[in-house]
């Protein structure tokens, strides 16, 4: 075989581009606000990045899977509206609201999972009228106004900062929830027989099936995460960003672009969770550039879009010259 | 003697960390069949490639009729009368018959129209040199012909355009009996008009039917050039670079055979009719046919893919009716797919994720991926370190790896579940010589250590030569069955139906 001859060659430490490209990122913000690297200046950072970042580990399950999952943003509003009328005002709700909404992502991704396994509609369709379905209740359960403020103890999560914390001062909660959640994702991705299992399933699902795979179990089991991710980016973007009805609108394509960068092969087979975290940080570094410039939003909705081009392009020539 | 049409001399190719081929030369004469064999891999298709133009040489020459050539792309080779037919034809199968053969170069009306009538005249003409012709309609769009009708077609057309040297690539890949009698006629046929002709092959029966001269490939270079055919051995010898006695392990003896671990009595789904089986322990067990004779439906049947819609079946005992994989493997079935590529391996894993896939499936879906109930990390490392599996490392993509050792590792997989049936479907196609040995060696320890093996082949000398009984499967059912020893002209007539004889 030839592998003697090019092994050496392979053997070098491969890294993964989003960091070179997170790495330079930051670089130019450093270099454009020198503040950015004291404890305000990137933990800010962290904590704008939260929501999109577990968003995005969630949503690199769907796509490794060999799916889409588009319902995400339209799920993060059902859950910011959906607790705003729930607590209604009254801290104490938190307690069971939180939970409820959780269990609200999962069920969510259980019925994206199910139409897919068992209506053969395809995840991109399916996720697609989970969205619009999604964005519809949450417009009827507000009334079209939601009531404007969610307590306190729901906005912990997203809003509080944990201060006089050695070295770096202060970390807000959300950053440890960002730690938590992808440690647990990253985990669950790469160190456990789901991850493998969902992996093989986006490479080939007809061989996963003869190999003994619940192919089905597994895919469900990918969109409810999703949901999960998306359950608890809404949580911390409630905490954020306060309550509209298009507080979620545009994060799905944003997990979807983050989760490419990362490297993740979109139909399937390969995708990780900490280069998906690494896409997501990038995202916002380019966010938080672009507004450092000065340019209005729609220049943002520019980038992006050309960014998800440029990504996905960029992976298909890699796949070309490794000759797959 | 008349001179070669084609001379390659010297032709040398080398492709990222491989040489396909080093100082290969060849020719081929007017008016004669000149058999190109060797296993896979060995450098047949880049040579062929190298002729019509689709790769270039690093070095080496192509001569025709004495003049040097230099196709660089197929459509010279082409124009200068060199035809290819690929196991994958280039017909439009949505165009008639005449359309196909015309294509590009319509006769045409003083009008500038194009001339149907003489076109299907033209048609009917060059049809006629071949045994098929009289089946064949003009008008007939050529997606409703079967496969061996299509190819008539496609040697059609390279005769119509005038060629003088004719490549096939496995012609008989896809044709049954009856149609591999057809085809050799009209290889005849295009012999006793001046036509030289390469044929590729793995089949020792064709190269006795056929040819004049043998070229044996091996490795990219020529390992051996006969003059005149000899006997199929002496081929064999040269292709696999050794001798073959033990390249098939022994049979079992009688006393390796135990109890059946799968009995099937009376069932059948849409495809299948009647099926009655036996399957014992240590005991390889070798199913034959023909294409859509109903093997794989069988097989499918058994693994609950395709489940069986009545009748019984037993397994070590206990009646089963296994409705999806999962339960047939929870059962103790294993299956390794006919079709690597698309059915058995998950490419972009590397190969210890496909060895433990399995065993992963039915181990909790939270719990480590290091180790499971059935194996672990260094246990898989250590089976496929003993079945010596050649990767850079197990964390490689397998995509990466040759057939044989992707096809190894897919045996990885069912090792560690210690299936009392495995079914193996097409075990070696595509693999090379020296791992099919290895397959056929794994099979049979697997067998002695008690599980009951069985294999569809369509290569029958496998089939004969690694199974200790064989059936043979004709429309849905089993037709016959012969103990070790048959010869492939039973199993054939068997197979096709030609005679109802069974042993």
């Amino acid at each position: 075989m030839s592998d003697s001859a090019t092994a050496p060659k392979r053997r070098l430490p491969q890294i993964n581009p989003v960091w070179v490209l997170l790495t330079v990122l930051v670089v130019a913000i450093i270099f454009m606000n020198p503040r950015f690297i004291e404890p305000t200046g990137y933990m800010n950072f962290l904590k704008r990045a939260a929501p999109l970042a577990i968003l995005a580990a969630g949503q690199v399950y769907v796509i490794t899977s060999g799916g889409f999952d588009l319902s995400v943003g339209s799920l993060i509003t059902l859950v910011v509206v959906g607790s705003s009328m729930l607590t209604n005002n009254d801290p104490t709700a938190t307690y069971w609201v939180i939970p409820l909404m959780l269990a609200m992502g999962l069920g969510v991704g259980a019925v994206n999972g199910l139409v897919v396994c068992f209506l053969r509609v395809p995840s991109l369709i399916a996720t697609l009228g989970m969205m619009i379905t999604l964005n519809g209740l949450a417009f009827l359960w507000s009334g079209g106004a939601p009531r404007g403020y969610l307590p306190d103890t729901f906005r912990f999560f997203g809003r509080e900062l944990i201060r006089d914390v050695p070295l770096v001062r202060f970390i807000p909660v959300s950053v440890i929830v960002l730690v938590v959640v992808v440690g647990l994702l990253a985990w669950l991705m790469h160190r456990t027989n789901l991850g493998r299992q969902v992996h093989a399933i986006g490479d080939n699902p007809v061989a996963a099936r003869l190999a003994g795979v619940a192919v089905n179990r597994v895919r469900i089991t990918a969109f409810m995460l999703s949901g999960l991710s998306a359950a608890i980016a809404g949580i911390l973007l409630g905490g954020f960003a306060g309550v509209s009805t298009d507080v979620g609108s545009g994060y799905e394509l944003q997990a979807i672009t983050a989760a490419v960068l990362g490297g993740a092969q979109l139909l399937g087979g390969r995708g990780s969770v900490p280069a998906a975290l690494g896409g997501a940080l990038a995202l916002t570094a380019i966010f938080t550039l672009l507004n450092f410039l000065g340019l209005p939003q729609p220049v943002r909705q520019v980038v992006q879009g050309l960014i998800l081009i440029a990504a996905v392009a960029f992976a298909m020539h890699r796949r070309r010259q490794t000759g797959t | 003697m008349t001179d070669p049409v084609i001379e390659m001399q010297g032709i040398t190719k080398s492709f990222p960390g491989v040489r396909a081929l080093s100082g290969v030369s060849f020719g081929v004469r007017p008016g004669e069949v000149q058999a190109l064999v060797g296993e896979n891999g060995a450098g047949k298709s880049t040579l062929i490639k190298i002729l019509s133009g689709v790769y270039q040489a690093d070095a080496g020459e192509v001569r025709m009729n004495g003049e040097a050539v230099h196709f660089v792309h197929p459509v010279e080779s082409l124009r200068a009368g060199i035809a290819v037919i690929y196991q994958e034809f280039s017909l439009l199968p949505e165009r008639t018959v005449a359309q196909n053969l015309f294509l590009g170069r319509e006769p045409r009306t003083r009008f500038g129209l194009i001339d149907s009538a003489k076109m299907r005249a033209d048609t009917r003409e060059v049809l006629a040199l071949f045994a098929a012709a009289g089946r064949i309609d003009p008008d007939r769009t050529v997606g409703e012909l079967d496969v061996a009708t299509q190819q008539v077609v496609e040697i059609a057309k390279a005769v119509s355009t005038g060629a003088r040297v004719v490549v096939m690539d496995e012609p008989t890949a896809a044709l049954n009996e009856a149609e591999c009698e057809e085809l050799f006629a009209t290889v005849d046929t295009l012999r006793a008009r001046g036509v030289a002709i390469i044929y590729i092959t793995h089949r020792m029966r064709e190269i006795t039917r056929l040819a004049d001269r043998v070229t044996v490939l091996k490795d990219g270079e020529v390992a051996a050039r006969f003059d005149e055919v000899p006997a199929p051995d002496a081929i064999v010898r040269a292709m696999v670079g050794r001798d073959i006695a033990d390249f098939y392990a022994p049979p079992a003896t009688p006393e390796e055979i135990g109890d059946p671990v799968l009995t099937v009595r009376g069932a059948g789904n849409a495809m299948l009719h009647q099926i009655d089986l036996d399957v014992r322990a240590g005991e390889i067990v070798g199913l034959a046919g023909i294409q859509g004779a109903g093997r794989v439906a069988l097989a499918m049947a058994l693994f609950g893919e395709t489940p069986f819609e009545h009748g019984q079946v037993t397994l070590n005992g206990e009646r089963v009716s296994f409705q999806t994989p999962r339960s047939a493997i929870l059962g103790g079935i294993g299956l390794l797919p006919g079709d690597r590529k698309s059915e058995g391996l998950v490419l972009m894993q590397s190969v210890r994720d496909n060895g433990m896939l399995t065993s992963r499936a039915f181990a909790p879906l939270w719990s480590s991926d290091r180790r499971n109930a059935f194996t672990d990390r260094a246990r898989m490392d250590a089976l496929l370190d003993h079945m010596e599996i050649r990767a850079a490392s197990y964390d490689q993509d397998i995509r990466a790896l040759s057939g044989g050792n992707q096809q190894k590792a897919i045996v990885a997989r069912w090792l560690s579940m210690r299936p009392k049936l495995l079914i193996f479907i097409e075990p070696t196609r595509g693999i090379d010589v020296n791992s099919k040995a290895g397959i056929y060696h794994l099979m049979r320890d697997l067998a002695r250590e008690g599980a009951g093996i069985l294999m569809i082949s369509s290569d029958l000398p496998e089939v004969i030569g690694a199974a200790d009984r064989v059936l043979v499967m004709q429309e849905g059912r089993i037709a016959a069955e012969f103990p070790h020893g048959a010869t492939e002209q039973d199993i054939m007539h068997a197979a096709t139906g030609e005679t109802g004889v069974a042993a």
